[in-house]
């Protein structure tokens, strides 16, 4: 199984080597290799007697994140869709990309791609699920923005990215909780743990993540916008990722943790009032459309949305129907997007209004696209497999069980009348999807190209999805009884009735599949008369306008914000650092109880001392009113004077000293550069300015006034100077404890106070030495 | 004393911030010479004033300062110095260049 999963990434590292010679030969015929050989390896599983099988790898044992691998017949469904499909969609690529397109990454993206996949379907770890995931959002990125040069893919391209690694990252979430409710990673295990998560407190949080993560990836209702926009990719990958696959990761995701969810009413309202929703919103909007793939893209919405309907509602027949759906939206979804590429490529447009009457140019495709469309509409006839499905979802819309919630009573009672309502739309885009393009009149002198019937090469992959189409639809216990039973069981958990009637009879199902046929028919047919609805009823309301809307004022506003503090004044920062540090300490100080204090252990006051400070004050004052620069430095040697000769007051020998030298330098220093230093000038600031300096120095001011005090006030323990003066003699040979202290006991500050010093020296030497010749002269 | 001690060194940050608020280099950096020497006056109040003789040892003497702050603070003179010296060559080179000491139009270009 770990082979299978990895075995198409292995492939994509020789992929470039091979592009190399697509001239002679397609690289598409070598990836083809991939699909089809884990679609084999895979078909060996189906059979009446499937059992589970599982796998496990050692990726991170400490993080109890391993590649566990587990197959029950959820996954193999999956597993079966993305290997067939891949393999036909690769081999439709083929003929669809001409050798002059950079192949190598389009084959490489789709390879990584595939890999994403099959991890996604098969991890039993959500973390390597997770991982899995990403890396398809992050494929399928680069594969809507293949045609880079495009400025329609970069937008669709990122649009997805943003909103699909927004759900992921949710998703990731209510993964990282449900780890820490159950204490496992597997998900098989958290199944059998379901009670304790239900009884958890972060149960609902947990469901409004996950689902936020199938949602954003499923497209449902109001996430879907990015699909319609992925429609820029390449055909092949529209048919692949945005109709049969990933698309689906949602729906995979819903039902492989619906055995933990099922127990919540919650579930059932959010995923099926979504899911009903999304049916109604995505065909209602998708009769709008005039791409081919626009229409078929919104389609696909709607269908999804259906299903997730299905899910939600969680009897035993709906998730039947809903797994039976999944593979039938796949084969007739996969094929129309094949027939839409095809048009596209032979007639140079998929604009539904240049097209017309192409049924006696394209016989073919035109077969193909109306069994195509017919299933998708649910047409009652008994050899599509669309109509099982439909006429099982409303089977299943009609019985639904007993409820205690009100809001979920109510969605029960509404819920059959919304299918009817959504499955008439369905009908109406169906039927103008597949006459618009074609029958009517044809307009060829429109087309960009003459149309012609395609390539026998890209006629066959839509082919076998429409033979799938009616072989399901004739014989539906051929694929359920081998295999869709198990896949609808390991989401219900107990085993499901493994036999579709082939013909229900008259039964109410029918009568509202009876009824969308004849409504839908005259909605159709008289469509031009009510299209005027659009122009009202999204007009501005499309969720499209607040996507654009949000990523504008996001940019607009954090460039806003950050304008409004990094303005480049250096005060403007100043303001900002030592606000903080008041506003902070202060508030820290005044909740612990910080500022006390003490007046018990007080050195006496003598007159010159305080003498001294008054004049160190006074001077430091002075310095702000000043411009005379001369005066500034000397005022500034006044305080440094003043503090040398606090420190002989404070029996500091050493400290006055240095102090004495260094102030010295400094005044001398600021001297010599006297002549060269522009003259104070008077201070310009308003008295706005003036006053917001004032009170921030006052401010700090005061706080280190307040802090020096309080620490003075308490003091935890003894200083561990005593030690210094015992041992400053026995350890240092030193009287001079100070200095012992410098050289001895921390001699490794004044070692790197030294290089301050030589770096400061070599710092004004190239300072001084080091200019510009312009200058220098 | 400890207490008007630390009303000193309050006043000498208080007017070192000022200047650092003030748009002429020149007086950014004698703020930032006035904040050093609130600084060293802080450190040496923490450590409580006059508790006894210098701290160079004598036979007869059993009560000393704490050595520990002062060696600190001789660090700091130290580091403080070189920083200040620097500052000054910096600031005039850069009023050099940009023809200006106004720190509100030294803002860096736009785009940068």
């Amino acid at each position: 199984m770990l082979f299978a999963v990895f075995f198409p990434i292995l492939l994509a590292l020789i992929i470039p080597f091979l592009s190399k010679w697509k001239t002679t030969i397609h690289t598409g015929y070598f990836v083809l290799l991939a699909p089809l050989s884990i679609f084999i390896y895979f078909l060996q599983f189906i059979g009446t007697d499937f059992q589970t099988r599982s796998g496990s790898y050692s990726w991170i044992p400490s993080l109890n994140i391993n590649l566990d691998f587990y197959l029950d017949g959820l996954s193999l469904l999956f597993v079966l869709l993305i290997s067939g499909i891949g393999a036909l969609v690769t081999f439709y690529s083929i003929f669809y990309l001409d050798t002059s397109e950079k192949l190598g990454h389009f084959y490489v993206y789709l390879l990584i791609f595939m890999t994403a996949m099959f991890g996604v379907v098969l991890s039993d770890n959500v973390f390597v699920l997770y991982t899995f995931w990403e890396l398809t959002s992050i494929s399928s990125f680069l594969l809507i923005g293949y045609w880079n040069f495009k400025e329609r893919s970069r937008y669709g391209a990122l649009k997805s990215m943003l909103i699909t690694v927004f759900g992921g990252l949710s998703m990731l979430g209510g993964f990282i909780i449900l780890v820490n409710i159950t204490g496992t990673t597997s998900i098989q295990e958290m199944i059998s743990q379901a009670d304790v998560i239900f009884a958890s407190p972060y149960f609902v949080l947990t469901l409004v993540l996950i689902v936020l993560g199938a949602f954003t990836k499923s497209a449902q209702f109001p996430f879907h916008i990015w699909l319609p926009d992925a429609m820029e990719a390449p055909t092949p990958v529209s048919a692949y990722l945005h109709s049969a696959t990933m698309v689906k990761a949602g729906i995979f995701l819903i039902a492989r943790f619906t055995p933990i969810y099922t127990l919540s009413e919650l579930f059932f309202v959010i995923i099926s009032g979504f899911g009903i929703i999304t049916l109604i919103w995505g065909s209602f909007m998708a009769v709008r459309q005039t791409d081919l793939k626009g229409i078929l893209a919104f389609s696909t919405i709607s269908q999804l949305g259906m299903i997730m309907a299905m899910l939600g509602f969680g009897t035993k027949a709906a998730i039947f129907a809903a797994v039976f759906h999944i593979l039938n939206h796949a084969t007739f979804k996969g094929s129309l997007f094949m027939v839409a590429g095809i048009i596209d490529h032979e007639s140079g447009t998929r604009d539904i209004r240049k097209l017309g009457g192409l049924m006696t140019l394209m016989p073919i495709s035109a077969t193909l696209a109306f069994f195509g469309t017919f299933s998708m509409a649910g047409v009652p006839l008994p050899f599509l497999n669309g109509f099982y499905s439909k006429e099982k979802f409303f089977d299943a819309s009609l019985n639904l069980g007993e409820s205690s919630l009100w809001i979920a009573e109510i969605l029960r009672v509404a819920i059959p009348y919304l299918a009817v309502f959504g499955s008439i739309f369905t009908f109406v885009y169906s039927m103008y999807l597949v006459f618009g393009t074609f029958l009517g009149e044809k307009h060829l002198d429109k087309l960009p190209k003459k149309p012609h019937e395609a390539p026998i090469g890209m006629l066959i992959p839509p082919s076998i999805l429409i033979i799938g189409v009616i072989v399901i639809g004739l014989f539906p216990n051929l694929v359920n009884e081998s295999f869709l039973a198990f896949t609808a069981e390991a989401i219900y958990g107990k085993p499901v009735e493994t036999h579709i009637q082939f013909w229900h009879g008259l039964i109410p199902a029918f009568y509202m599949s009876l009824i969308v046929v004849v409504v839908g028919t005259i909605l159709a047919l008289y469509q031009k008369k009510w299209r005027k609805v659009y122009d009202y009823f999204p007009g501005k309301l499309s969720f499209n306008r607040v996507y654009d809307w949000l990523i504008a004022k996001l940019e607009s506003y954090s460039k806003t914000l950050t304008d409004s503090y990094m303005n480049g004044s250096i005060r403007r920062y100043m303001i900002l650092i030592l606000t903080a540090i008041v506003l902070v300490t202060f508030s820290v100080m005044l909740i612990t109880g910080g500022f006390v204090i003490d007046y018990s252990d007080l050195a006496p006051i003598t007159i010159q001392e305080v003498f001294v400070a008054l004049a160190m004050a006074f001077a430091a004052i002075a310095t702000i009113f000043t411009r005379n620069k001369i005066a500034a430095i000397l005022i500034l040697g006044v305080v440094g004077y003043g503090l040398a000769v606090l420190f002989v007051f404070y029996r500091a020998p050493d400290l006055a000293l240095t102090q004495l030298v260094v102030e010295t330098i400094t005044v001398a220093l600021f001297l010599l550069c006297f002549y060269h230093l522009p003259n104070l000038r008077e201070r310009t600031e308003g008295i706005k300015e003036k006053s917001g300096n004032l009170i921030i120095s006052v401010a700090f001011g005061l706080l280190m006034t307040m802090v020096a005090i309080s620490a003075h006030s308490s003091k935890a323990f003894e200083a561990i100077s005593q030690y210094f003066i015992e041992t400053s003699y026995k350890l240092g040979g030193g009287d001079n404890v100070v200095n012992v202290i410098l050289v001895d006991m921390r001699g490794i500050d004044t070692l790197f106070e030294i290089v301050v010093l030589g770096i400061a020296a070599l710092g004004i030497y190239s300072l001084v030495k080091l200019r510009s010749k312009k200058e220098a002269e | 004393m400890e207490i008007i001690m630390a009303i000193l060194a309050g006043i000498l940050f208080t007017t070192g911030v000022y200047n650092l608020l003030q748009k002429q280099l020149l007086r950014i950096i004698i703020g930032t010479a006035l904040i050093s020497h609130g600084a060293h006056l802080f450190i040496l109040t923490m450590g409580k004033l006059k508790r006894g003789a210098p701290p160079i040892l004598d036979k007869t003497i059993t009560d000393y300062t704490d050595p520990l702050p002062q060696a600190l603070i001789l660090t700091s003179i130290v580091i403080s110095f070189g920083v200040t010296s620097l500052l000054l060559v910096l600031a005039y080179r850069a009023s050099k260049e940009n023809g200006t000491d106004n720190m509100e139009t030294l803002r860096g270009n736009q785009n940068d």
